[in-house]
């Protein structure tokens, strides 16, 4: 299964990757916060991540906060703050 | 009630019309729309969106403006793509019985549309294109709605 994780807009152009799929949970990751900071130790560009940038989470499809459970077979993606209407 | 992310334009004329066809309860019917403002070296406005999160995320705001206000019928359009200055880019139709709670319901669901719906507006200008940054301003309007 693994997980699957999308980023979009200026994040997305930013990390040059729209999708990408892990295989598994890493090691240590349970959560939003976990996954976010995971990803960050990538290093450049990844810390367009880092703690303090402005970026929005969702699981599932629905808005995340810090604190929501990632686990094997959900989908997360990552954004800058929406800016519709 | 119904939501929609489409490439084409919507009629405003029929959109309104719609919310009260058929039917003697509704006594008011408020509409928003939404348009790209044009300025100097302005030149067209990208929407990005979520597409699998995008329909849930406005069903969401619907559903909780129709739990705070009695509301006989609710519309939501959201264009994405490629936009040019004085184009469409959202309606949001309410209609009720009395117009306070249409008025109420329309601004409600624009505020939470800015802060919580996945799009993301990209500017062309004669200077190039750029992201839009999120407004201050508009996760601060949210808070009327939660005190």
């Amino acid at each position: 299964m693994g997980v699957k994780i999308l980023y979009f807009a200026g994040l997305r152009e930013t990390l040059g990757c729209a999708e990408e799929n892990l295989d598994g949970m890493p090691a240590g990751v349970a959560d939003a916060a976990s996954l976010r900071t995971w990803l960050c130790a990538r290093g450049e560009p990844w810390d367009a991540l880092a703690p303090g940038k402005s970026v929005r989470i969702a699981v599932n499809q629905t808005l995340a906060h810090p604190t929501t459970q990632v686990k094997d077979g959900d989908e997360v993606a990552f954004f800058p703050p929406v800016t519709g209407g | 009630m119904s939501v929609s992310v489409q490439l084409e334009d919507f009629d405003v004329g029929a959109e309104t019309s719609a919310l009260s066809a058929g039917r003697e309860d509704v006594g008011a019917v408020v509409n928003f729309v939404g348009l790209v403002r044009g300025g100097e070296g302005f030149i067209a406005m990208t929407l990005e969106h979520y597409p699998a999160m995008t329909a849930k995320a406005l069903e969401d705001i619907v559903a909780q403006a129709c739990a705070r206000w009695e509301l006989l019928d609710v519309r939501v359009i959201h264009r994405v793509g490629r936009l040019l200055p004085g184009e469409r880019i959202v309606f949001v139709g309410v209609a009720s019985g009395h117009r306070g709670a249409a008025f109420e319901a329309c601004e409600f669901i624009m505020d939470y549309l800015k802060t919580r719906a996945p799009f993301w507006k990209k500017e062309e200008t004669c200077r190039g294109a750029h992201w839009v940054d999120a407004r201050d301003s508009d996760e601060a309007a949210l808070e009327r709605w939660e005190r």
